[in-house]
């Protein structure tokens, strides 16, 4: 039995319920209310999602107007990219493990922690409102692209304002995470015995604080010349809409990084546990971390290729994107080689992690189709940047952040979900994405563009495959889910250290106390030095 | 809880900052491509704005910023009241610099310039520009002046109620710094602005 009072249980210091979780300041707490409002949203964006491919299994009308379906995949690009993986990993395994692996009691700022979350919560009442309100939900795309969003009668007002709000929550989650770093690292937690979460989060950090307020000024001045109209955007005034895809996209190319270097971060912690073995080359890991955030800032303007660019910044931007793919590509190799003569065990985490690496993979080198100029013409707004996009974010986040969740949740709760259940989970996932999206890269080679409501009827077998598979992948959402929250809740009790890891986290009981460490811990050894006390034996 | 921390408080102003500079960074980059295209332009709109109200204005800042440093430095050597005679002036300095601009303002919206006005529509392309980012960048330098006075009244409060002393001054600090830097971007705007004609 534990011996102290979990930290979701109630403590005795006159606080009622709800004041205890809606204003708490111990990050734990803050992890917890982050995990459930994004997983509220993700179901949102799930469904929303499911709509658009069932709208699209025959080509005319099934289920909606082309103006609805214009509404909904601009609903869904902007609750999944701003409500769910932005935040996603930083917001709550981050803001729960981060302290505790740093063996720190807190983050350095746990009341502007605290106000990220209500930004949140402000920024998601907001764009409720704008469904309701003005003249009907956003039609623009996420991307919000001028001249149409600044001529559209819908309420993109709202929405960007919302946007804007939301990257002020990021920053602070960032700012937060990097003075922690800096600031609360234990007796003997040197730089180099960091564990490697902790260093994707930090880079992840750098790039939330230097990229978001680019995002900010943007849709900023989208709400503006919607007032009044100054012109900075609009040809007739001398204004040019190309510089808007500059602005948004020197934000948001970088923001795909702070989507999948937490993943990496999570990825890179779990793999040495499951094959028992240091991880090939540390120091390369954590510094490619660094140089994913630094050369992921200079290749923004890759998603603009045909936009009408000259041809001497294509070729500069071209080839910056293949630069990044040497950071990305030393992270997978070493993920592989730590596997190599491993004493590997296969728990549910591991399957994740392994079906991570395969998807990020996929994503990765289509990417690189996508990132060389003279190729990226032929695809550029077809459904295979649409293929490409979701193998690296739903593949590559989504995956880790499953990983992620069947890691660390009965750590959290100190209580087990089912193994077997989870397995399976993983597979009809992973079988269900690629029949999703691997038939989306095809069409995206024939020619389907993107965000198209109707298609021509060569495109069908495919399209129709692909709505199929997105059942297949929602009845993996849907086991996955219902097995890990059912296990969270009402599993049998699990010991302090179910999967052998040495991080500071597993030396402290299962479920999380109220105050991390009754003394503060000293660090003799490096992340994943191994002792032969050997695997955990959770499953 | 674990103890308070001024240099984790003072790391994270900087960092804060940094987001304030990029925030601003974007208006400059708009500014940077639209001198490129309309240079003629950007020196006619340039002649019509009033050398002396952003001479005197970049003088009351730099004034300002000097009070908000001897109110940090007169804490130090334990003269309370000095300090927040100084909090005080510089609050005084931020306000009358907003007065100057909300009559440079109202003088050019009285010639009607101003976006999207009659005026302003029949000018060349560059000095719609131009004047549309003079309102954008020294609207939200404004806006900052007016946050940061806010700021320097809290920090004048918790002088006043102890919360800050002499030994426990990072909220001060901070305050300053965010000042200083509403007066670094000010220091770019003006000869941006004024002098470039």
């Amino acid at each position: 039995m534990p011996k102290h009072d979990a930290f979701y249980k109630p403590q005795e210091d006159g606080k009622g319920w709800i004041r205890s979780w809606l204003f708490t300041h111990d990050h734990k707490r803050i992890g917890v209310l982050y995990l459930y409002t994004i997983l509220a949203f993700f179901l949102v964006g799930m469904t929303l999602g499911g709509v658009i491919r069932f709208e699209l299994i025959r080509p005319g009308m099934n289920l909606m107007d082309a103006q609805t379906y214009n509404v909904l995949f601009t609903l869904h690009g902007v609750i999944m990219i701003f409500f769910v993986v932005i935040p996603s990993i930083p917001a709550t395994f981050g803001n729960i493990f981060l302290p505790i692996q740093l063996g720190a009691d807190d983050v350095s700022f746990p009341r502007i922690n605290l106000l990220s979350w209500w930004m949140y919560i402000f920024g998601a009442i907001l764009i409720v409102c704008s469904l309701f309100t003005g003249g009907g939900p956003p039609d623009t795309g996420w991307t919000f692209y001028v001249p149409f969003s600044e001529v559209t009668s819908t309420n993109v007002n709202l929405a960007v304002f919302a946007v804007f709000i939301l990257g002020f929550s990021s920053i602070f989650t960032g700012l937060n995470f990097v003075t922690t770093i800096h600031r609360l690292r234990c007796e003997g937690m040197t730089w180099t015995r960091l564990p490697l979460f902790v260093w994707s989060l930090y880079a992840t950090g750098w790039i939330q604080i230097l990229a978001t307020p680019v995002l900010a000024i943007t849709v900023l001045l989208v709400m503006v010349e919607r007032f009044m109209g100054v012109g900075m955007f609009d040809p007739s005034k001398g204004g040019d809409p190309l510089l808007y895809q500059h602005l948004f996209w020197i934000y948001s190319h970088p923001a795909v990084y702070i989507m999948i270097l937490p993943a990496m971060g999570v990825i890179s912690d779990i793999i040495p546990v499951f094959a028992r073995k240091n991880i090939f080359g540390y120091k390369m890991v954590a510094f490619s971390s660094l140089m994913i955030a630094f050369a992921g800032s200079l290749v923004w303007a890759h998603h603009m290729f045909t936009s009408g660019m000259s041809d001497f910044a294509v070729l500069v931007f071209s080839f910056l994107t293949f630069v990044v793919a040497i950071p990305s590509a030393i992270k997978v190799f070493n993920w592989v080689t730590t596997l190599y003569k491993g004493s590997i065990y296969t728990d549910p985490p591991f399957w994740f992690a392994l079906a991570f690496i395969f998807l990020f993979s996929v994503g990765g080198l289509t990417g690189l189709i996508l990132g060389s100029a003279g190729t990226d013409i032929y695809v550029h707004d077809t459904y295979f940047v649409v293929g490409h996009f979701h193998y690296v974010i739903f593949g590559g986040l989504g995956f880790g952040f499953f990983a992620a969740m069947h890691y660390w949740l009965p750590k959290i709760s100190g209580r087990m979900y089912n193994c077997k259940i989870a397995k399976w989970s993983c597979v009809i996932l992973f079988v269900g994405f690629n029949w999703l999206y691997f038939p989306m890269l095809l069409l995206g080679l024939q020619g389907m563009p993107r965000r198209y409501y109707d298609y021509l009827p060569e495109f069908e077998p495919l399209q129709y495959a692909s709505t199929l598979g997105s059942w297949v992948l929602l009845a993996g959402l849907l086991i996955m889910f219902v097995n890990i929250l059912y296990g969270t809740w009402k599993g049998k009790p699990v010991e302090d250290n179910p999967w052998g890891g040495e991080t500071l986290e597993w030396k402290i009981q299962a479920p999380l106390p109220h105050e991390n460490f009754e003394e503060e811990p000293t660090v003799t050894a490096g992340p994943y030095e191994f002792s032969d006390r050997g695997r955990g034996n959770a499953c | 809880m674990h103890a308070k921390d001024p240099e984790a408080a003072k790391l994270g102003m900087w960092l804060f900052l940094f987001t304030e500079i990029l925030l601003f960074g974007g208006l400059f980059l708009l500014y940077a491509s639209y001198l490129y295209r309309f240079p003629d332009e950007f020196h006619v709109g340039g002649k019509q704005l009033s050398l002396i109200y952003g001479t005197v204005n970049t003088a009351i800042l730099l004034i300002s910023s000097w009070a908000v440093a001897m109110s940090i430095s007169a804490l130090h050597r334990n003269r309370d009241s000095l300090s927040r005679k100084m909090l005080l002036l510089t609050i005084g300095l931020g306000l009358v610099f907003l007065v100057n601009k909300a009559f440079e303002w109202h003088g050019k919206i009285a010639a009607g310039i101003y976006p999207d006005s009659p005026v302003l529509n029949t000018k060349p392309d560059g000095e719609v520009l131009f004047f549309g980012l003079y309102y954008l960048m020294t609207g939200l330098h404004g806006i900052h002046v007016l946050i940061g006075c806010c700021l320097l009244l809290f920090a004048y409060w918790w002088l006043r109620i102890g919360k800050i002393h002499r030994t426990d001054y990072a909220l001060l600090e901070n305050v300053g710094l965010y000042w200083h830097l509403v007066d670094l971007i000010w220091v770019f705007l003006f000869p941006l602005f004024y002098l470039i004609a």
